[in-house]
């Protein structure tokens, strides 16, 4: 099921389909999950999470010197009946989604003072958008987020994070039974900033989930997005792009625990290189554990290199415990914009730059189209016009 | 009125280290509302010919020049040859994923007319060129080439070719792999712009089959990279009845001078 084509040199993409015993997700992680940080050892590099990332970048957030201290704003902007609070380390409805999985995860639940609560109340059906504008002016600054949708409350979350920081977080989205939550984070920080981020969503019985992640900018960022499912009947959709330019390096991780039966997920992350030292690396887990029968996954990476001197990394990971699955895939594939393309778009009077930016707003617009939603496939393709406009 | 003269035009490719010549003194003039039909044996450098004109980067030109009224082809970039008037219709045209046929049609002929065509006549004007070729509307949502059948593709390079109206049009065996319906439908299409009087047009091809439906007015025979062998349409009905064994046989070539200016 893992396809690979037109690797360029430098690249890997590598996939594995495991069953049972073989475990390639759970015993992959040099350290079980844990809000603690000192359950985490300091990383040195070579642990199967931390390879990918050069960690002398991470300006500490992964080794306990990075202090607080820098000036990040929040501000939420929501519909009226949606409630807003910031609340202390104490508040009973954090880190309910999910536990950190490495240390600058747990090392952001160590550290964070005062978190964010964001609650839709059941049966409340939003026709506009939530507004988070994560702000950052320079400086250290850990984060907790919560996101909560009561039973068969509908949704739609926008976060948008800008500026310059040095931000480690966790964002916990829980999902009420029933209900339906999008969430679009899009990373568009200064090219200096470091953004470390752990999503994590629970998806209560027959709810439905869908993640929009857009990385832009910034000089690393990481995030890891992971699923886990309450109950019954529940849908997962991962949707990402990202667009890595010289020296930047952007890493997508994702784990889908399919720990429950007849759930869905679909698994779909695009990215576009362009210029020396770019860098994504994207992940994809998934665990179908021997309860979850009925389980329907399906995961997909495709990176376009642009130019020379930039790398991907990409390895999807399924781990399958039950037989009795409806579905379970993956595909993973970098190619090149070649030179066919090029020729043949020039030989239509459309200039090179003009050409690149095509194929590259095409290649986006596939992913964006399946979303679903118009308002926000609209505000993406604008945003990733101007990213294009910007900077090929 | 336009003319597109190639003089003494030599090419070669680099190939597993070592560089081919393939072109070896090409020499053709051609001329707005002409039609030339460059035929010849498979390995001849027909396709050679059409792509070093229109300026891929994978053939490297070592001598004679390309001018378009007396404009050098050889010092533009690809997109420049097109906007100043030239068109390649491409024997095998690219895939482009992601990319909707009506977003890449817009896009050229933006930039091959200097300003984005007004969208309510550029609606129509697509709309009746894809009707008078037989295409489906729904075929402008799909992405550019991809999954197209051997005819769609060539429906949609003369679909171009007519909307994007070139000084100079260069079919590249626009007519192989075509059934008899699609042969004459894009034929049609080759002999609309054609009447126009605006362009003209170098048929390269294999088959004297294409001749049935569109007329030239020189016949060249194509061998050994450069043009053997010159005339009328009577040149193809000689080729149709005889082949090209005339032409490819070693030792010099008898009853040609290629270095005659034949237009």
């Amino acid at each position: 099921m893992a396809e690979a084509q037109n690797i360029p040199v430098g690249s890997t993409t590598a996939g594995t389909i495991a069953v049972a015993a073989d475990s390639t997700v759970a015993t992959r992680m040099s350290a079980p999950p844990s809000f603690d940080v000192a359950d985490f050892p300091v990383p040195h590099g070579r642990e199967e999470e931390w390879r990918f990332t050069p960690l002398e970048r991470l300006r500490g957030l992964h080794d306990g010197t990075a202090e607080a201290g820098g000036v990040l704003t929040v501000e939420v902007t929501a519909p009226e009946g949606v409630t807003v609070e910031t609340v202390d380390r104490t508040d009973a409805r954090l880190g309910k989604a999910g536990t950190p999985v490495d240390r600058v995860a747990a090392q952001a639940y160590s550290s964070f003072e005062k978190a964010s609560v964001v609650s839709v109340p059941k049966e409340a059906v939003l026709t506009e958008p939530i507004r988070i504008a994560v702000h950052g002016e320079g400086g250290t600054a850990y984060g907790h987020q919560v996101v909560e949708l009561g039973a068969f409350a509908e949704a739609v979350v926008v976060i948008d994070h800008t500026g310059d920081a040095v931000l480690a977080a966790n964002v916990d989205f829980v999902v009420g039974d029933g209900a339906k939550l999008t969430v679009v984070s899009v990373q568009d920080w200064d090219d200096t900033a470091v953004h470390v981020s752990q999503h994590n969503a629970r998806i209560g019985r027959d709810a439905s989930f869908k993640s929009v992640v857009v990385t832009f900018g910034g000089d690393l960022v990481r995030l890891n997005p992971q699923v886990q499912y309450a109950g019954t009947g529940g849908e997962a959709e991962l949707f990402g792009l990202y667009f890595t330019d010289a020296g930047q390096h952007q890493e997508h991780r994702l784990l889908v625990d399919h720990n429950t039966p007849h759930c869905k997920s679909n698994v779909a992350y695009k990215g576009a290189l362009q210029g020396d030292g770019a860098h994504a690396v994207w992940i994809g887990d998934v665990l179908i554990q021997a309860a979850a029968e009925g389980t329907d996954t399906y995961e997909l990476n495709r990176n376009l290199v642009l130019t020379d001197g930039a790398r991907v990394d990409s390895v999807p990971n399924l781990e399958i415990e039950t037989g009795e699955i409806v579905g379970a895939g993956h595909a993973s594939a970098t190619g090149r914009f070649d030179d066919e393309q090029l020729f043949y778009l020039m030989s239509r009077g459309i200039p090179a730059g003009e050409a690149r930016r095509l194929v590259v707003r095409g290649f986006f617009a596939e992913l964006v189209q399946q979303i679903g939603l118009p308002d926000v496939e609209e505000r993406l393709l604008a945003k990733i016009d101007a990213e294009l406009e910007a900077s090929v | 009125m336009a003319t597109l003269e190639i003089r003494d035009l030599h090419v070669s490719v680099e190939a597993d280290n070592s560089t081919k010549e393939i072109l070896k003194g090409v020499d053709l003039t051609v001329k707005q509302g002409e039609t030339h039909a460059i035929m010849g044996p498979n390995g001849s450098g027909k396709s050679t010919l059409a792509y070093s004109i229109a300026g891929h980067p994978k053939y490297t030109i070592t001598s004679g020049t390309v001018t378009l009224d007396g404009e050098d082809v050889l010092e533009m970039s690809v997109d420049e040859r097109a906007r100043a008037g030239m068109f390649l219709a491409m024997q095998y045209p690219v895939e482009v994923p992601g990319v909707s046929v009506s977003n890449f049609l817009r896009t050229s002929a933006t930039a091959i007319r200097g300003e984005a065509p007004k969208l309510r006549t550029w609606v129509k004007e697509v709309k009746s060129a894809m009707e008078q070729l037989q295409m489906d509307p729904a075929f402008a949502e799909r992405n550019v080439n991809e999954g197209f059948s051997g005819g769609e593709k060539k429906r949609h390079e003369i679909l171009q070719l007519e909307l994007l109206k070139p000084k100079i049009a260069i079919l590249d065996e626009t007519d192989s792999g075509l059934d008899v319906d699609a042969l004459r439908q894009v034929s049609e299409g080759v002999n609309r712009v054609h009447a126009t009087g605006e362009v003209g047009t170098l048929l390269i091809t294999h088959y004297t089959r294409i001749l049935r439906y569109i007329k030239p007015d020189f016949v060249h025979v194509f061998a050994k990279g450069r043009i053997v062998a010159s005339g009328g349409p009577e040149l193809a009905d000689k080729l149709e009845a005889e082949g090209y064994e005339e032409y490819t046989k070693g030792g010099p070539v008898s009853g040609a001078n290629s270095e005659e200016d034949v237009a």
